[in-house]
């Protein structure tokens, strides 16, 4: 932007940044391709044969490929819950930021309670029990719905802000009702907003781990994160195994930050502003 | 479940006195089918944790005694202890994610190169599940072999030994939040730095003013919005914090990296339902007493 480039201190912040944020990372892969005894002197070292196969074979059949159906009950909660997030808090943001009263004043408050407060866990387990989803996908699923919502809400509302309210008139006056209103006019072009909801969304639930532990205990339905965290009680000696399933689980989260940084990065900075 | 629910969401429509009755195209309804998953899975919890918090509870059956679990909560140093870890962790990680996330916006803002390199590398640690990051580090801090203190060894310098030490336990796994948070605080700074006009620097520098004049009069007040949001998101995260702990020491050595979070998970698993829903509700009007000034004090300011 300014000048010319600084070169010995670029070189230094490279190598500074390089070290603090990405050996860490290579320590995962070395560890995940080495051989059990190998992996336990816990150094930062080449491999000195390639184990990557077998422990990818090994970390997989584990438990009767318990690993796979984490995967699997993983895939489920964050679809399930991230696709019904995004339309209910789209209607609701929509809503909020076009109808200024009272009632909307009092629930945006709600709402911003709902981005400070913890969640009151036990009681939340109560709630699910009463209605007979406690250890159920579908009360897990509504759980992180609720959490998600608060955020979610904002976004919208502070991307709707920016919809000249011409439009909803407009549309209004050509005999649309709310409903073909909301999904055939303004939903369209929200897309932007939605494509960082979507994926802001499905990385933070893909990564949650206190929700899963409290309201879905058991093996049958592990997600990742449980296993993951399981894992480390049940091979102590085998780092290489437990950082395979570290590696494992991170592949995801890493492809939706190659393909989609720019809206992480705008989704989280706007969030936080908001909030 | 949805007779309790449209009461409380619906009850306040009701009282909205509307002048005019005609169809508004935005109505009321679009915000009831979140506001009720909303309502029935955090605010009913939420609300009804300060009566369970009097009771002793097995989920099935509750019997009131009074403020019995906050007494014992407060009496026994192992759960109060974990009051005070767990500020410390919130003002230690949240502190060192505004002086580290301004000074590295600061050299990702200026004249080098590679920047958006270093932002992507920065900040994809918030995207690792935070299980991974800690067990990861769990290794790495290892006091003897681990890579931290092999790497120590070398400069010469004896490391603590960092999970296992009682006096740095808590300490240890604060660096790890700012290790993984930090690239957060840092792409919100070079926002909030991007967007100051550049004349402003240009201006300033034909004036005379040297480097720590335009960060000290430029960048540190314009900046002043992403350090609201910095303190307040870190704050707020560090005092509710359970999974990484929870993965890198359980509260150990003893109880000396024991924070509110974990302290309930364990009450929790001894059954003890009514005192980890007390801990639950400290642990609410403890977010509520430091954030709530601290929205109001910043809000107040950006109004004038």
């Amino acid at each position: 932007m300014r000048t010319r480039p600084n070169y010995p201190l670029s070189g230094l912040t490279i190598v500074v940044f390089g070290v603090v944020f990405l050996v860490p990372f290579a320590f995962i892969l070395l560890t995940a391709g080495k051989t059990a005894p190998e992996s336990a002197l816990l150094d930062f070292s080449w491999p000195t044969r390639w184990a990557f196969a077998e422990n990818f074979q090994a970390v997989v059949e584990a438990r009767d490929y318990l690993l796979i159906i984490a995967f699997i009950n993983s895939t489920i909660l964050t679809v399930a819950s991230v696709s019904v997030v995004v339309v209910l808090a789209a209607m609701a943001g929509f809503v909020l930021q076009r109808r200024r009263t009272r009632l909307t004043k009092a629930v945006n408050l709600v709402i911003l309670s709902g981005l400070v407060l913890p969640p009151a866990v036990v009681p939340t387990i109560w709630v699910l029990q009463r209605l007979g989803l406690f250890k159920t996908m579908p009360g897990l699923i509504l759980v992180e719905i609720a959490y998600a919502m608060a955020f979610c809400v904002l976004l919208f509302q502070a991307f709707i802000a920016g919809i000249p309210k011409e439009l909803d008139e407009a549309a209004t006056i050509d005999g649309a009702g709310p409903l073909s209103l909301f999904f055939r006019v303004v939903l369209p072009l929200l897309r932007p907003i939605i494509v960082t909801v979507v994926v802001v969304q499905t990385v933070f639930i893909w990564n949650d781990f206190t929700s899963p532990l409290y309201f879905l205990p058991g093996d049958e339905n592990a997600t990742v994160q449980l296993t993951l965290f399981n894992f480390q009680g049940q091979y102590t000696n085998s780092y290489n195994l437990l950082f395979m399933d570290i590696l494992l689980v991170t592949v995801p989260p890493l492809i939706m930050f190659m393909i989609f940084q720019r809206q992480i990065v705008s989704g989280m900075v706007a969030g936080s502003v908001k909030g | 479940m949805t007779t309790v629910t449209d009461a409380v969401t619906e009850a306040p429509a009701t009282t909205v006195p509307e002048p005019v009755r005609r169809r508004s195209p935005y109505p009321y309804w679009f915000i009831l089918p979140g506001g009720v998953i909303f309502t029935v899975f955090f605010l009913v919890p939420s609300v009804m944790a300060f009566w369970f918090s009097l009771t002793r509870w097995t989920l099935f059956d509750q019997e009131f005694i009074g403020l019995d679990n906050y007494v014992q909560f407060f009496r026994e140093p192992a759960l109060a202890s974990g009051l005070w870890h767990t500020l410390i962790y919130a003002v230690v990680t949240s502190g060192l994610k505004v002086v580290l996330g301004m000074a590295l916006a600061v050299l990702l803002t200026g004249p080098i190169l590679g920047r958006g390199f270093m932002r992507s590398v920065a900040f994809f640690p918030v995207l690792v599940s935070t299980i991974g990051v800690g067990l990861t580090f769990q290794i790495l801090m290892h006091p003897t072999r681990g890579v931290i203190n092999q790497a120590l060894d070398l400069a010469g310098i004896t490391g603590p030994a960092w999970l296992a030490d009682p006096d740095w336990a808590l300490l240890s796994v604060a660096f790890v939040d700012v290790w993984q948070g930090v690239g957060l605080a840092l792409v919100i700074y070079m926002a909030g730095i991007l967007s100051i006009p550049g004349e402003y620097f240009e201006a300033a520098t034909m004036d005379g003013a040297g480097a720590w004049h335009r960060f000290r009069n430029i960048t540190l007040p314009l900046a002043r919005p992403a350090t609201v949001s910095v303190i307040l998101l870190s704050l707020i995260g560090g005092l509710r914090k359970f999974d990484l702990i929870w993965a890198m020491t359980k509260g150990g050595p003893g109880f000396t990296s024991d924070v509110m979070a974990s302290v309930i998970y364990k009450q929790y698993q001894a059954g003890f339902y009514g005192l980890s829903t007390a801990g639950n509700v400290v642990l609410f009007l403890l977010v509520i007493l430091i954030a709530l000034p601290l929205f109001w004090f910043f809000n107040r300011k950006e109004d004038a």
